[in-house]
Formats: C-alpha cells, sequence, structure tokens
C-alpha cells in the first residue's frame, strides 16, 4: 500500500515555483492528506536554483522526506540538482517548450515532455505554466481537476473571475493533455480515514506569531532578515485589531532595545530575528539579564557564520543563545520541537520573561520556520496568562517616597515585585550598571555581590513542563539526542531502527537553558552509547550536554552543516557505524 | 501640583559646575511648571556622564545602553502614551555610536522629547574627542588636533524635517525651560540640543565661549521658527552657535495619529486574552 509521495517542483527563481508548491500543497492539505512542504532557494531574487518539496502522506509527518516520486523540471539544473533524491521509477516531467531534457545518468527514472508553457499560452498566457504543471501532476496522482478549484478560487479570486477560470482553464488543459500523450500514474495514497481534530496547515513562523499574540505580545519590533521576517508579515495582519503594533526598525539593535522599553513599560514585547540580528542584540541581552526586564527574542537561525548562507538552513545559534553576551545574567533558552510548540513555547515564553523577569530566547531555524506543514491541531486551550510580580496600586500607596525596591535583594526567590510607569509611588530607574534596591548605581563591594546572587537565584528552583521528551523503549541502551527542529525525523530514524531489530530511544530537548541536567540523567539511564545530532559542525549540543550532564565517554556526533536538512538517511547511515548493534542487542 | 520637593532624589555625581545641573534644573523646572507628575515620566538615558539623568531626575527612569536610550524610549511612549518621555543622553552617546537611532527617530516621529547634553568632549572616559568636537580640538585621542569635521545636529535634524529644534544653554536655564515645556508640548519627536560645558576636560567650550558668542534666536524678532530653510541658513551662518526655538512643524503627525490601529487607550492596558471566536477565526486561516 503506497503510504507516502514525494513530488518536487523546481525551476529559476522568480519562475512562480514556490507558487505551484504552495497550491499543490493546499490542495492536498484540505484533500485530506498530511503534507510538508520545505523550499530550497537562494539569496536573490531572478534567477538560481529553486525548488520546492512536498512529501504527502496518510498520517502526520514531521519532514519533507528524502524522496522524491515525481519530478516538475522547467530547466534541466532542476533535473542535473535532483537527480539523485529520484526513487527507482520515478518520473521527470520537463517543460518541453522550453528545452529537451537529458539523463545525468543512465538510472530507472523516466523523463517525459509536456509543453507546459505553449499550453499555458492556449489558455491565456505563459506565466501559467505552473498550472498546466498542477494539471499534469493532478494526472498522474488521479485526482479530478475539479479538487483545485477552491485553492485556486482562494489564491486569484481577488484578481476576479475571468483570472480563476483561466488559471483553471490552464490546469485542465495540462491535465488533458498528460492523459492523451502518456499512460502513466502515480496514485496518492488513501486518503486518512481518522479524522483529525483540527486540520491546519502552518509553518513555524507562522506558529510563532500565532503565539506570541496569544501569548498577550502586543508589540513587535523588528528588522527583516531571512528567515524570520514571515513571523512580521504574519502578526502585521493580526496586531493592530488587539491594539498592538509592530515597528519596523532601522536595525536590530533598535528592535530588541524596542522590545525591552514596552516591556519595562508593561506591555508584553518582542523580537524575532536571524544570527546576524541575534549578534547585533547581544549588549541588549545583558542589559535585560542586569535590569531585570522581561524580553522575548525568537532567533531563526540561518546558516552562519557571519552572512553565511542566509537562505540554508542550521542549528548553531545554540552557543550564542546559552552563552552570548558579556558577563552573567540568567536566561531561559526554549528549543521547540515541533510547530505546535513554536506555538505554544512562545505564547509561554512571555510568561517565563515576566515570571522570572529576564530574557527568554525561543530557538526555531529556517527549516522550521519556513516549512509548512499539516498538523492535527494547535494546543490553544493550553494558553494561559501568568504576569508575574506585579506590585499592587494598595501595596505601593502604604509604603513611603522612594521605599520601593525595585531590586530587593533579600527576598528568597531572588524574584522582586516589578512596578510599571505610571503607578504612583513605585519610581525607580531600570539600568545595567550594577544597582542598589531602588535603581541607583553603586560600586560597592557588598551590593555587587547581593544583587549577582538575587539574580541567579531566580532560576534555581526552575521548574517547567519543558525540558526533555523521551520517545521509544527504556530500557534502550542506544540513544538518539537532539534539540529543536530535528525531533521529527530523528523520530522517524527511531522508527526505522526499531523495524530493524535496533531498540534505540530517542531523548530531546525542548528547552536548553536552564538545563534540563535531571530529567535527562534519568533518560539517560542504561543508554551505553548516545548519538547527537545536531545542524553543526562543532557539536554545540553535545559540548553543551557534556558540561551540564557529563557523558564523554558515551557521546558520538552526527553533525551537518552543509545548509540543507538533515535527511532520515543521513541519519540512518551515522547510526548504523555509530551503534555497535551486533554488540550491544 | 508637583514642586521640585517631589523630584528631588540623591545628590548628583557630576563635577561642580557641570553644565548637566543646568540640563536637570530646567528639565525638572518645565514639568511642574507643565504640572506633569514624576509618577508619569520616564526619562531615558544612554551611558556618559548624561547618562547619569535617568537616576537624577526622580521620575521614573531607564538608564540604557550607549546610544540606545531613542529605541527604548520610543518603545516606552508606545506601551503608554499617558506618559511623558524624555530621552537624555550626551553629544557621543547620541552622535556617536547611537547616530542612526536619531534620524529614524525624526523619521518615525514617536512624541517623546530628545535632550542632548553636547559638551564637545567625551567626559565620563575623561576628555577624549567627540563627534560634536570643534575641528582642531586637542584631546587625549587627538593631541595633534581632530582632523574630523564636527556632526551638525540641527541641521540634520532640520534636513530630516524634525517637526520640532531647539538649541539650549546651560547657563541660561530661564530659556532651556521654556524650550523643554515647548518640546514637551510639541506632539511629536522634539529635540533639544544643549551646550553643557564639561568644565573638567574641555577648556575651549565654556560658559565664557557661550556668553560672549551665542546669537540668541529667541530675540530676533524678525526669525520665524516655522520657515525651515531659513532655519537652516541662519544656523548654518552662526556655525551652530545659536540658541532658541530654531523650528517647528506643529501641523507634522506624529507616528502615533499616523499608525493603522494604535490605540487610544495606553496599550499597557490592553485585554490580552484571546476569545475563542478570535482563535475560531485565526484557526480558520491555516485550514
Amino acid at each position: 500500500m503506497v503510504r507516502e509521495f514525494g513530488w518536487k517542483v523546481g525551476g529559476k527563481q522568480g519562475e512562480g515555483i514556490d507558487s505551484t508548491g504552495e497550491i499543490y500543497a493546499i490542495a492536498l492539505h484540505r484533500m485530506g492528506y498530511y503534507v510538508f512542504s520545505y523550499r530550497h532557494f537562494m539569496s536573490l531574487i531572478k534567477g538560481g536554483h529553486t525548488n520546492y518539496k512536498i512529501r504527502v502522506a496518510d498520517r502526520l509527518i514531521r519532514h519533507h522526506g528524502d524522496d522524491v516520486h515525481v519530478l516538475i523540471a522547467f530547466d534541466q539544473t532542476t533535473i542535473d540538482y535532483n537527480w539523485n533524491d529520484m526513487v527507482d521509477g520515478g518520473v521527470v516531467i520537463f517543460d518541453a517548450s522550453a528545452f529537451t531534457a537529458t539523463k545525468p545518468s543512465e538510472r530507472n527514472v523516466h523523463l517525459f515532455g509536456v509543453p507546459l508553457t505553449d499550453i499555458a499560452k492556449e489558455a491565456g498566457g505563459p506565466i501559467m505554466k505552473n498550472m498546466v504543471a498542477i494539471g499534469v501532476t493532478a494526472a498522474i496522482n488521479q485526482f479530478s481537476p475539479d479538487d483545485f478549484i477552491p485553492v485556486v478560487r482562494d489564491k486569484f479570486g481577488r484578481k476576479g473571475q475571468a483570472v480563476v477560470d483561466s488559471n483553471m482553464e490552464a490546469l485542465r488543459r495540462g491535465y488533458a493533455y498528460f492523459l492523451e500523450h502518456y499512460n502513466v500514474f502515480f496514485p496518492a495514497p488513501a486518503k486518512p480515514t481518522a479524522p483529525a481534530p483540527d486540520h491546519l496547515y502552518i509553518s513555524g513562523n507562522q506558529a510563532v506569531a500565532f503565539g506570541a499574540l496569544a501569548g498577550g505580545c502586543r508589540l513587535l519590533a523588528a528588522y527583516p532578515i531571512t528567515p524570520a521576517t514571515e513571523i512580521m508579515y504574519w502578526v502585521l495582519q493580526y496586531f493592530p485589531k488587539y491594539g498592538g503594533v509592530v515597528i519596523q526598525a532601522e536595525d536590530e539593535i533598535a528592535a530588541v532595545n524596542m522590545a525591552i522599553g514596552a516591556n519595562y513599560a508593561g506591555v508584553r514585547a518582542m523580537t524575532s530575528t536571524s544570527g546576524p540580528g541575534f549578534s547585533l542584540m547581544m549588549e541588549a541581552l545583558g542589559l535585560a539579564g542586569m535590569s531585570e526586564t522581561p524580553l522575548v527574542i525568537v532567533d531563526v537561525q540561518r546558516s552562519g557564520p557571519s552572512t553565511g548562507l542566509p537562505t540554508k538552513t542550521e542549528q548553531s545559534d545554540l552557543n550564542e543563545a546559552v552563552f552570548g553576551t558579556h558577563g552573567e545574567i540568567p536566561r531561559i533558552v526554549l528549543t521547540p520541537r515541533t510547530v505546535e510548540e513554536c506555538f505554544l513555547y512562545t505564547a509561554e515564553a512571555f510568561n517565563l520573561a515576566e515570571r522570572y523577569q529576564c530574557p527568554v530566547i525561543v530557538l526555531s531555524d529556517l527549516f522550521m520556520g519556513m516549512s509548512f506543514h499539516s498538523v492535527d491541531q494547535l494546543p490553544v486551550s493550553n494558553v494561559s496568562i501568568d504576569r508575574g510580580k506585579l506590585i499592587s496600586d494598595e501595596d505601593l500607596a502604604r509604603l513611603g517616597r522612594w521605599e520601593y525596591q525595585r531590586y530587593d535583594h533579600t527576598v528568597p526567590d531572588g524574584i522582586s515585585p516589578r512596578a510599571l510607569p505610571g503607578q504612583r509611588n513605585g519610581r525607580h530607574v531600570a539600568l545595567g550598571n550594577e544597582h542598589n534596591g531602588v535603581g541607583i548605581e553603586v560600586e560597592d563591594l557588598e551590593t555587587r555581590v547581593n544583587q549577582m546572587a538575587k539574580r541567579a537565584r531566580k532560576l534555581l528552583h526552575f521548574n517547567h513542563w519543558s525540558g526533555v521528551t523521551v520517545d521509544g523503549p527504556d530500557r534502550a541502551s542506544l540513544a538518539l539526542i537532539g534539540f529543536g527542529s530535528t525531533w521529527g525525523v530523528l523520530e522517524e530514524a527511531r522508527e526505522v531502527l526499531a523495524n530493524e531489530g535496533i531498540e534505540v530511544k530517542h531523548i530531546h530537548f525542548s528547552r536548553v537553558l536552564p538545563f534540563p541536567a535531571e530529567a535527562f540523567r534519568a533518560a539517560m539511564d542504561g543508554v551505553e552509547k548516545g548519538l547527537v545530532v545536531e545542524l553543526n559542525s562543532t557539536g554545540q549540543l553535545r559540548h553543551l550536554i557534556q558540561q551540564f550532564a557529563g557523558y564523554h565517554e558515551r557521546m558520538d556526533s552526527c553533525l551537518k552543516f552543509n545548509g540543507d536538512p538533515i535527511s532520515l538517511r543521513e541519519i540512518l547511515t551515522r547510526a548504523r557505524e555509530v551503534f555497535p548493534t551486533g554488540v550491544l542487542n | 501640583m508637583p514642586t521640585l520637593q517631589d523630584f528631588q532624589t540623591e545628590r548628583a555625581t557630576w563635577c561642580p559646575g557641570c553644565g548637566d545641573f543646568g540640563v536637570l534644573n530646567a528639565m525638572q523646572k518645565a514639568v511642574i511648571n507643565l504640572g506633569i507628575e514624576p509618577d508619569d515620566i520616564v526619562v531615558v538615558s544612554g551611558i556618559g556622564c548624561s547618562g547619569k539623568m535617568a537616576q537624577h531626575f526622580g521620575a521614573y527612569g531607564l538608564h540604557s545602553l550607549h546610544g540606545r536610550s531613542l529605541p527604548t524610549a520610543q518603545a516606552v511612549k508606545l506601551a503608554n502614551r499617558k506618559l511623558t518621555v524624555f530621552a537624555a543622553g550626551g553629544d557621543g552617546d547620541g552622535f556617536g555610536i547611537g547616530m542612526g537611532h536619531f534620524i529614524h527617530a525624526i523619521r518615525r516621529n514617536i512624541d517623546i522629547t530628545y535632550i542632548v547634553m553636547d559638551n564637545h568632549i567625551y567626559g565620563l572616559t575623561t576628555g577624549q574627542a567627540s563627534p560634536t568636537s570643534d575641528e582642531g580640538a586637542k584631546t587625549k585621542t587627538s593631541p595633534y588636533g581632530t582632523v574630523e569635521a564636527p556632526i551638525a545636529p540641527l541641521q540634520l535634524a532640520l534636513a530630516q524635517n524634525c517637526g520640532f529644534v531647539a538649541q539650549g544653554f546651560s547657563g541660561n536655564i530661564k530659556q532651556l525651560t521654556t524650550l523643554i515645556e515647548k518640546a514637551v508640548l510639541h506632539k511629536g519627536f522634539s529635540f533639544v540640543n544643549v551646550f553643557s560645558p564639561c568644565v573638567t576636560f574641555n577648556k575651549v567650550n565654556t560658559y565664557e565661549f557661550y556668553k560672549s558668542h551665542l546669537v540668541n534666536l529667541d530675540e530676533d524678532p524678525s526669525y520665524d521658527p516655522h520657515d525651515r530653510v531659513q532655519a537652516l541658513r541662519r544656523v548654518a551662518e552662526a556655525g551652530n552657535v545659536v540658541v532658541g526655538l530654531i523650528y517647528e512643524d506643529p501641523h507634522r503627525q506624529s507616528f502615533e495619529e499616523s499608525l493603522h490601529g494604535y490605540p487610544e487607550t495606553p496599550m499597557v492596558h490592553n485585554d490580552l486574552s484571546l476569545g475563542e471566536a478570535d482563535y475560531e477565526t485565526i484557526l480558520a486561516s491555516f485550514r
């Protein structure tokens, strides 16, 4: 039984590849399938190779899969670039109006020419070659062209019925042409039988943005940067309806300081960025820590260092999130594993920031942020709002003038209540200098030590449901270990290994700071070999584990840093090398 | 009505005779004259001698990072539009490390007042050249005299069509108080540059120097502070050594007035929770 199907469309950037993929993906999602889409693109506007991969399945899937069954190629580069991902017996549809395709190597992969551009011209214009391609795929997948009407209407309805009609016409012509000339089918998998509680198609960036709104964030200050800008787009749609504000700052330094200013004044605020912007925010991160001002930063990581690969994924900002900024501050670093967690953790980040009065960093990445996929539901009912310790007007009124101690270091848990500007009798100065209780800078030795201890104490007894998850059998002596966005592909790897008789557990971090050492040690019980899978070149998570929990001799690494997301195959290959299956099982 | 007593804090740590005392005094008098309660004021400062303003002023304060008072202050204002918000800094803070924010704060036009204590020197770090140091100024980092041309703050602000531009002098607190009052009343971003002599590290741009050289435009009946081109010319002719209300455009729309969806009530009072209908609408957009 076919359970999944890999489809890819590729061509030059600026040719409408994204919208082709988007229309096909949304149509399949609405038919009830589970879809995962990954966009491969380059840091330029026109030209260069781009492709849009869609994996379709009858069950929830967490990555875009390694295999391509059907490839739509608008140029030879697309065929060359993706040739090795084609399955045996796979099908390439190429635009015969534009070029004559050749096989890069002799393989059992079939090339079928369809004059996509010419058919589009007949239907009304060459721009609709993408719709012709969708029609061809619909024929191969044995869908009906009518299945696509709602999506085409959504996509083009604003431009008028004529545009909708001509796009559908192009789609129908592609469909008819293929049936007429070729007798090749790749039936889509059977539709899932059990209805999902709520079948949603959403990206990590959208989930983060929605989570921010749900978590009470009402001010986003950000500077455009791939792959984080979509967070801005989403909140721009919704914040104004809820009395919120989006500021396009002049740079990331301004953005993060704006977020600090708004939080100081009592409005939940955040900034969203990627590596280069995150680096610019390091000094302000320290200000938030020192002045005990809540702050939420979302870092949608991309390949570094410096400008790096702006349109490619990586998990290499972990060290910076955990250690970045001079001096020492308390902070929380969340690493959501799924889009559902992108939503919930971002919402929760605002509670944590206000409860502990410190910066909270949410680490996503390009793969998580820009990929869209079908999920069963979002945990909206799990969202709550906890503003942390805010001193009441009544409590302030009972105090004498200048008696309110914003930074009272004698508070047992280290968390002294905040007063917000405008409150009577709550005046104080929030500051990055070392300070006394009311926020006047002082340099005496005792105050320094007391205030450092106060800030550090806030997270000593940190207790939260985020942390470490364990999947697979408790007794397994082998473990796959990861953080953040790789959870889905690691789960698949674990399942494949289990089917091969290799018992593996999967330990995954959804928070790395405060480091969940106790939970991790419990998960490691009985584990003799751990393979830490991460998308960076130096094994940042592995080193973090070794620093906070040990297990030096039991850890090995599976690293990837070429810019592409890690594939199932790569994990399996490395796991089979590292796990001494013959000996242990 | 608030009095000076209400603003009293610990004794300021500036050097005796520092121009910043005058600025502090004028800022406090201005808000007292306007009847603004100290609990409704936030002073956001940067780093440097001027940065101490947040602590000495006696209202709510946010002593931010070097050069970053402006972005921080703008967001404080957006978060609670009922507050009177000052950004305060020096010439190094504002025209060196923080210069980018200055131009963009003018563009954005959020209703805050920016006070720069311009002493042409880095004081707290004990006497290095600043962005407004006169060409040829001998300092610890320019022993043979600076070779860089000084920043022209007023002309920059005017060129960017800042809605309120004034320049004052710490030695004339009465005039400075009036200028700050007007700046606070101005709807939108207002900029007051103040010659605030450093008595310890700058022996050139002294009280005496300003007293004998300053051209006071407020005393010139022919001067029209609503004529931007004339303002640019007069400031240039005087080599920036002018005081008074340089320019005001009372009609320029502020960010708050222009921004789609910006609420009338302070954002800080927003209801943060989403209702079931809100969730339903948003979730439907993902189906």
